[in-house]
């Protein structure tokens, strides 16, 4: 049975920084535990001689050349920034 | 009886490259400029960005790798590390986790007892994070503060290197750090400065049982800005710990950061909250596999390493000559010096002494020109001597002119002189008799004088003795 | 004149415009006042522009495709400001054909839904039955197609995006081979299953904005280059061979009037020329969601994970930065995306990556295999797109795992990485059903020209009843 604990949901929130309230605690410790369950049959398959696939094309070796583009100006970098201070984005203490 | 200890120390170090563009994005990669005057949506982590591999760093990553003796991964794989802060806007980096692009080597490090072999467990690849500068907000009364980030930093190619916990002194920590610093330089990879931050490393240290192979907890040295600085700091916490041993104690695992102000990674907030990083292949980019045609084109660019060079110039020198040599740059100008006529050891002592002093480009020097000053030494005037070296990095460079006055050595010429010297000093002649040795320099300083300078010093040194007797 | 551009292709409206019968501009406003006119109904659009430069025909773009200086809210509070300072690679080539960005549509939050009931700005409606959905995630393009307010849109496609809304609404929608579509610019979902493609109202437009839009990018290293485009013709289906896996057609689960409508295109196929042969997929489709909705939502947690009110976005205070995080991330996501950021985040912690994540990318490998092994013997595998007709606003938005199962015959094929294409095939209770032709890796011009036969013989009338 793959039903989840208070404690992991809080867990994976904190994680995710995610704040929840104690209501959506319970309802998301439901509605988890309810994917979860549908989601572990993954599990019930023979797999040990099964690579995993991390990409659909089999390729490698993408990159590029070791030339500068231009950089965003300043008005850009910050069009959208929610505390500019200056040229420096602001936030509180970390 | 008391135990014998023995401190296992392991190092991590990050080394950035100094390619022109940042690892995953083509911004510019490098220190000082304008905050934020650096960046792009991908760098910045805007909505829709996506990493491109800069192929300059991966190459660069897999020489030092080889210049490490690692074995080069034959499929390679970036993973993304999960963690939330100001400084890492992805809140993921691009890293390498179970498959990185060099394993498996070890860097020799020469001593004067021999060579101490350190194992490289891994190098790899990895973008930098942001600069966070943490200030106080204006306007606030009581200490509030605000975190202010430059992402110009951010995805700058960075690469780690992490040692087997192989070594077991500070000294030898410290001359493994500037070997491998000097290894980078030579490489052109990197400036690896430690105030820039273009080289910075980390420290484990615990301490055992001497003649046990067990691991005890480790505390972690972060942040600090000097190799000397790190070896005194290796030290005192070796001792601090075999204190603890010793009086019954526990070491606790902990971090002690070094320099507050250059803190680069979370704290902890507590114990049940250590980072659980959730590393997983990094699906917006593919696997590298470097093919063996370019790891061995790669091999190629390598020449002779500093490690290597210490340890074949100390067949003809000694060790510390070699050293000093090899670690000032020197060793080069001094090989071609040699291979123009001069003696080994004479060319070894003019270049790490007074050829030092001068402050010359060693690569401004013609060596054929500089071998005959050094095989002229003792033959010419000192004061001639001096001046020539001077002036031995100059374009067009001569040692000729500064050759042909000649050491006056002929006792018949100088034995005149001297007891002249001696008669007109009676006085001081009767004081050294009578025991006043120390006055043997004002006699060969008078007679010096007298010369203007061109008298052999030793050929005096030895007839001031015989004749004032 | 007056255009009428609820019966209009793009192919048409193009002509119109290099005719000379319509200026560009004048072609751009009856499209203007075909959103004043029936949006407000249908709430396809989050944005509609006023103007936007270029010589040709209008395209709705889906709103987690990033449009500079055009706000791009991926359908979420989080994002409800933002405006993008760069153009995603497929607006960049839109632009260069001289297509005009009409407006961004609506879609479920970051497209993680089925119907786009997630979207946090309020559901789009489907032109067949407002009081349905339109499907999602890309219900808002579909709509807007369907309906005539765009002759064309791009979508994005991460487990059915694309092909599910236009099985609901009655029109052609492409989920391209993975790689051959650049995703630089659009706000990433899942990385490894995310492609952007065309929704049309016929397959030779469908094919035409592929050919725009698709092409390797150095911006995505993702990307590979791409077969030429072939603009279809063909009127027959000589030579095909149809593959219908019997684990998508007539089970359990799908509804009969959408398994019937099917069935006789497929009928229709063969009096076409082409063969058609039952086959299976043993596991792909019976473990294909639950595979589906571990790699996915893994990948999403770290997607979205930059959403944290530094740089861009909507941000709450906090008195420190945790705590700002911690606030920001749970005002502006709305449950859908922190459903499927806890579970991703579970199935890649520590304890669980292998048991979860680990695990499904292993079953996408024997969901690959498994396709590859058809295409060897088949040319296209056809299923209906959905199992249901659309089903009406509210009806299953309480069941998580019941939206999921939405997805259950598009998803397969999305994690083999493969193309697949959906065509309107008939009606069932009056609304329209949707057929998936799945082609091989790089198969689009395959699909494009057994579906192009195959729509022609069926002659669809895309134009929603009600409003004809």
């Amino acid at each position: 049975m793959a039903r989840i604990t208070k404690e992991e949901v809080l867990h994976v929130a904190r994680l995710a920084r995610l704040e929840l309230s104690d209501d959506d605690v319970a309802k998301f410790q439901e509605q988890l535990s309810d994917i979860l369950e549908a989601v572990s049959k993954v599990s019930e398959l023979d797999l040990s001689d099964v690579p995993p696939t991390a990409h659909p094309l089999e390729i490698a070796n993408a990159w590029a050349e070791d030339v500068p583009h231009d950089c965003l100006p300043l008005d850009d970098v910050f069009a959208n920034a929610p505390d500019r201070d200056g040229d420096y984005f602001r936030t509180p203490p970390a | 009886m008391t135990t014998a200890w023995e401190p296992v120390i392991g190092l991590e170090i990050h080394v950035q490259l100094k390619t022109e563009t940042k690892m995953f994005c083509r911004c510019r990669n490098g220190f000082g400029g304008e905050p934020n005057s650096q960046t792009c949506p991908v760098c910045l982590a805007f909505p829709g960005a996506l990493p491109v591999p800069n192929r300059r760093a991966i190459e660069e990553t897999i020489k030092l790798g080889l210049a490490l003796d690692c074995a080069i991964a034959e499929r390679a794989v970036f993973h993304r590390k999960n963690y939330f802060y100001p400084d890492n806007p992805k809140a993921y980096q691009i890293s390498q986790y179970d498959e990185p692009l060099c394993a498996g080597g070890h860097l020799d490090v020469p001593t004067g007892d021999g060579v101490t072999r350190i194992g490289i467990t891994r190098a790899h690849l990895e973008e930098d994070a942001a600069k966070n500068v943490h200030v106080a907000a204006s306007g606030r009364i009581h200490g509030a503060t605000a975190t202010l980030v430059d992402f110009n930093r951010c995805g700058t190619p960075l690469v780690e290197i992490v040692t087997e916990p192989d070594l077991h002194d500070a000294e030898t920590a410290k001359r493994f750090l500037q070997l491998l610093r000097q290894t980078v330089v030579e490489l052109g990879l990197s400036d690896a400065e430690l105030e820039h931050g273009s080289m910075r490393f980390d420290v484990n240290v615990s301490v055992r049982p001497a003649g046990s192979d067990e691991l005890r907890t480790r505390t972690e040295l972060k942040n600090m800005n000097s190799f000397n600085f790190a070896a005194k700091g290796i030290e005192r916490e070796i001792a601090r710990q075999i204190r603890i041993y010793e009086a019954g104690g526990v070491v606790d695992q902990e971090t002690l950061h070094f320099d507050p102000a250059h803190e680069e990674s979370p704290p902890m907030r507590s114990k049940e909250e250590a980072q659980d990083y959730r590393y997983f292949p990094e699906p917006d980019l593919v696997p590298v596999e470097p093919g063996a045609e370019l790891v061995e084109r790669l091999r190629g660019e390598i020449g002779e390493l500093p490690g290597a060079r210490i340890s074949r110039i100390s067949e003809t020198l000694s060790f510390y000559d070699a050293d000093v040599l090899v670690t000032g740059g020197l060793d080069r100008l001094w090989a071609a010096v040699v291979a123009a006529g001069a003696d080994p050891k004479d060319a070894a002592n003019v270049l790490a002494n007074q050829f030092v002093a001068t402050g010359i480009d060693p690569g401004a020097v013609d060596a054929g020109e500089l071998a005959k000053l050094v095989a002229a030494r003792t033959d010419i005037p000192r004061a001639s001597f001096d001046e020539a070296l001077a002036k031995v990095g100059e374009p067009g460079f001569t040692a000729d002119p500064y050759l042909a006055e000649r050491v006056v050595a002929d006792t018949a010429e100088l034995d005149p002189i001297i007891e002249r010297i001696i008669e007109a000093n009676s006085g001081q002649a009767e004081q050294y008799r009578s025991g006043k040795h120390g006055l043997l320099g004002f006699f060969v300083g008078q007679v010096m004088k007298e010369t203007g300078g061109s008298a052999d010093p030793r050929v005096v040194n030895e007839r001031v003795r015989a004749l004032l007797g | 004149m007056t255009v009428d551009t609820l019966r209009l292709s793009a192919e048409e409206a193009n002509r119109l415009v290099t005719d000379g019968e319509v200026s560009s501009d004048e072609l751009y406003r009856a499209y203007l006042d075909a959103i004043g006119e029936r949006d407000p109904e249908l709430h396809a659009f989050l944005y509609v522009c006023e103007n936007d430069p270029g010589a040709g025909i209008p395209i709705a773009i889906k709103d987690v495709i990033g449009t500079r200086g055009i706000p791009t809210t991926a359908g979420s509070k989080i994002l409800e400001s933002y405006i993008p300072v760069y153009d995603a690679t497929v607006i960049a080539n839109c632009r260069k054909r001289g297509l005009r960005v009409i407006g961004k549509t609506n879609t479920d939050e970051f497209a993680m839904g089925s119907s786009t009931e997630n979207s946090a700005f309020g559901p789009s409606h489907n032109p067949w039955d407002p009081s349905r959905v339109p499907g999602g995630s890309g219900g808002g393009s579909a709509a807007a197609v369907s309906a005539g307010l765009a002759p064309w849109a791009l979508g994005s496609d991460t487990g059915g995006s694309i092909k599910q809304p236009a099985a609901l609404c009655g029109h052609v929608g492409l989920r391209p081979t993975y790689g051959t579509v650049s995703r630089y610019g659009v706000v990433a979902f899942a990385s490894s299953l995310d492609q952007v493609g065309p929704v049309a109202r016929n397959v030779r437009d469908c094919a035409f904005l592929y050919s725009v839009i698709s092409g390797r990018d150095e911006n995505d290293s993702t990307t590979v280059d791409v077969p030429e485009v072939e603009l279809p013709t063909a009127e027959d289906l000589k030579g095909l061979r149809i593959g219908v896996p019997k684990e998508m057609n007539g089970v359990d689960g799908i509804e009969p009037g959408v398994s019937a409508a099917v069935h006789k295109a497929l009928e229709l196929a063969e009096s076409l020329g082409a063969t058609v042969e039952e086959c299976s997929l043993p596991r792909s489709v019976d473990y294909g969601v639950a595979c589906y909705y571990v790699v996915s939502p893994a990948e999403a947690s770290a997607n979205l994970a930059r959403y944290d009110g530094v740089r861009f976005g909507l941000r709450d205070d906090g008195a420190d930065f945790r705590e700002m995080v911690m606030k920001t991330r749970d005002a502006g996501f709305g449950d859908e995306p922190k459903r499927r950021i806890m579970v991703g985040t579970y199935a890649l912690s520590s304890g669980y990556y292998d048991a979860y994540y680990r695990t499904a990318q292993k079953v996408r490998t024997v969901i690959k295999r498994e396709h590859d092994e058809l295409f060897e013997r088949f040319d296209v595998l056809v299923s209906p797109t959905s199992p249901t007709v659309a089903f009406p606003i509210g009806a299953k938005i309480d069941d998580p795992v019941a939206m999921y199962m939405n997805d259950v015959l598009t998803i397969p094929s999305c994690m083999a990485g493969l193309p697949g294409l959906n065509i309107p095939c008939g009606l069932s209770e009056g609304l329209p059903v949707g057929l998936q032709l799945i082609g091989p890796q790089f198969g689009e011009n395959t699909i494009f020209r057994a579906a192009h036969a195959l729509e022609q013989a069926i002659g669809f009338d895309v134009v929603p009843e009600r409003l004809r």
